[in-house]
């Protein structure tokens, strides 16, 4: 009889709880959708149609002009005072970025990894421990030394410049891969080094495909996190010919501090700029949110 | 204590489909020559020793070890094939962490601007940091900005992970929740700015229509503040939930069944089953946060660059203006040094507190 009781004030409670998960979904989406709604809006209409949720005049006109492949001859150019912007040399600057920093960073942090993980030499706790505090130290403390070395070596306005901090290694990718690494039986390799196999051998053969999942998950967080990355590429890669996307945006933004600000033209770089991400929880929603997931707390 | 799940769960398909390498090599093959690692040697069962019981033997012996020496002085020995493992990321280390750090400390005593060449000046930086006004209110716009952002931003997470718990554990749902922290600081500062903005902002468009008078979020001296603090709860409170939420799932079902059938509420079971068993999350997710949003920076660099009347000008953006709009590098190093000290006695007052190395469930 308790269970007919409360029955009724259950299903009330757990369509308040449905009802509050789709409100958190509208404020994830919500300003990501303004965003793309503004950056197919004709400029002309962001007043009259403040407040709407599709866009008025729905146009391309917008991501043509940022990206610079809008027709010269539109007289819409001619019309407005738009906000220079070169973005497609941003988007691919935040490519290279992205591959300069992640590709070497993986494989040199997984072969420290597996060093720590497995070998046994003088100096692995001390060293481990050291790379274990480079987690710690806020960003700022090492971007001014790091901005003067970098230009003490000519390297400003760079890509060498802006991926060599995470080329080599960050503490996080070491961490995380001595963490996988360990994790899982090392009687496969020892086999291995009983039939004979070298250290380097058993490293490509058996340890790097067999955590490929690993692998994935950090190539996942490592890219995003590049792609992300505001703070170090603004410091080093300001000229227009090596700034990434949010430096580009930032920048962009800036330009017209003055004023009222390019919305359509912001917005249309905003948008551009989540295209990736998107594409990315699109392919591959569920190893995005399982690499986030289980990341986190080791 | 969830990855080692999910490595688990990683094993249990690897068992079932079988360990198989990439690529099988070829006799002829060079990476044969310079490794010789046997092909028949690989097991089809790697968890279960039992199913080959050859493994255990060496049954290929290295041929011809003597005209590879080099190369098996180099990688058949565990030291100096370490040395060669760790070496990139040793030098990595070294050059962009280690020296940075003891670097940043030097010049914290010297009077620098890049121009001329630094010059000694003990602790001169520090003793002005001590009588800087904008020093310390810089710290209390940080300290200020940390306590709007991360209780709100915590018990926003604990409920959506919660509701996540119970009622919807779809991929789909959790990607939307996620999607905010996937896009950059900027681009969400941006999105904000312009969703707040006072002419033609949505935000603004809907007050109006709701009879409010527009607000200036971002140009009111006491809205600021909490304005950006808001755009990274937003921006934050789906990660926070989700790590949250991966911390509920490893709590034993038996446990709320059993304080049902003791005839506790829902909410007894949170208070009394969920917080308590998710102590090592909580820390971990405080911990970290903590951390990072001392060092709010992205978010003001695109929207209010310090102002309005100073009401933004946090610690990292002070440090960046002294260093990088100003060129005092001495002064912004010896202040990063301070916040660096500050943070690291932060975190060992809160693991002192949270007492993190315990967990209900031992």
């Amino acid at each position: 009889m308790n269970s007919t009781s409360s029955r009724p004030q259950l299903n009330l409670a757990r369509w308040l709880g449905y009802a509050a998960l789709a409100l958190f979904a509208i404020i994830s989406l919500g300003p990501i959708w303004i965003a793309v709604k503004t950056a197919l809006s004709d400029s002309r209409t962001l007043f009259s149609g403040a407040s709407s949720f599709l866009p008025r005049d729905p146009t391309l006109f917008n991501l043509q002009r940022v990206l610079g492949i809008a027709n010269p001859a539109d007289p819409r150019l001619a019309q407005m005072s738009y906000g220079k912007i070169d973005f497609l040399r941003a988007l691919v600057n935040s490519a290279i970025f992205t591959i300069l920093a992640v590709g070497p960073q993986i494989a040199f942090s997984a072969m420290a990894a597996y060093a720590f993980a497995r070998l046994r030499f003088p100096g692995r706790r001390s060293i481990f421990f050291l790379f274990l505090c480079a987690t710690m130290i806020p960003g700022i403390v090492i971007y001014i030394p790091n901005f003067i070395l970098i230009k003490d070596l000519g390297w400003l306005n760079t890509y060498q410049g802006m991926a060599a901090p995470y080329a080599l290694m960050t503490p996080f990718a070491v961490f995380f891969l001595r963490q996988m690494f360990l994790s899982t039986p090392r009687e496969l390799e020892e086999c291995a080094r009983v039939d004979g196999a070298s250290y380097i051998s058993i490293f490509f053969r058996i340890v790097l495909p067999f955590h490929r999942s690993a692998l994935a998950t950090l190539t996942i967080i490592a890219s995003l996190s590049a792609w992300n990355d505001f703070f170090w590429p603004f410091l080093v890669g300001r000229s227009e010919s090596v700034r990434v996307m949010a430096v580009a945006i930032n920048a962009f933004r800036q330009q017209q501090a003055g004023g009222t600000p390019d919305w359509s033209g912001l917005m249309a770089c905003t948008v551009l700029g989540i295209v990736p991400i998107f594409l990315l929880l699109v392919l591959f929603g569920r190893k995005v949110v399982e690499s986030f997931q289980y990341a986190g707390p080791k | 204590m969830r990855v080692s799940k999910w490595i688990s769960n990683t094993l249990y398909s690897i068992k079932r489909r079988g360990f198989t390498p990439h690529s099988k090599p070829k006799r002829s093959s060079i990476i044969h020559k310079l490794f010789p690692w046997p092909t028949a040697a690989v097991p089809s069962a790697m968890s279960d020793r039992k199913l080959s019981p050859t493994l255990s033997a060496p049954r290929v012996i290295p041929r011809e070890p003597t005209r590879r020496s080099l190369f098996r002085a180099l990688f058949y020995k565990d030291s100096v094939c370490a040395w060669i493992f760790i070496a990139p990321a040793l030098i990595g280390f070294t050059v962009f962490y280690l020296a940075p750090c003891l670097r940043a400390i030097f010049i914290s005593l010297t009077d620098w601007n890049l121009l001329r060449p630094p010059k000694l000046v003990g602790f001169d930086n520090y003793a002005r940091l001590w009588t800087d006004a904008k020093f310390w209110n810089a710290m209390r716009i940080t300290l200020l900005y940390v306590l709007y952002n991360i209780p709100i931003q915590t018990v926003v997470g604990l409920l959506l992970a919660g509701l996540l718990d119970r009622l919807g554990r779809s991929v789909v749902l959790r990607s939307i929740i996620l999607a905010p922290y996937l896009i950059a600081n900027v681009i969400a500062a941006i999105l904000w700015f312009w969703m707040l903005d006072p002419l033609l902002g949505f935000i603004n468009a809907l007050l109006q229509s709701m009879g409010v008078e527009r607000i200036s979020f971002f140009s009111d001296q006491h809205l600021a503040l909490p304005t950006i603090a808001a755009v990274n709860i937003w921006r934050h409170m789906g990660f926070v939930a989700l790590l949250f939420y991966t911390g509920m799932q490893g709590i034993p079902r038996s446990l709320y069944e059993a304080a049902q059938i003791e005839g506790a509420g829902p909410w007894r079971s949170f208070w009394n089953i969920t917080l308590p068993l998710l102590r090592p999350t909580l820390v971990f997710v405080l911990v970290t946060s903590i951390i990072g949003s001392f060092q709010i920076f992205d978010t003001i660099a695109v929207t209010t660059l310090g102002g309005p009347v100073d009401s933004t000008r946090t610690i990292v953006w002070y440090i960046y203006e002294s260093s990088f709009e100003y060129y005092k590098m001495g002064y912004g190093s010896a202040m990063s040094c301070a916040l660096f000290v500050s943070l690291t006695v932060v975190t060992i007052v809160q693991m002192r507190i949270l007492r993190s190395g315990q967990s209900e469930l031992g």
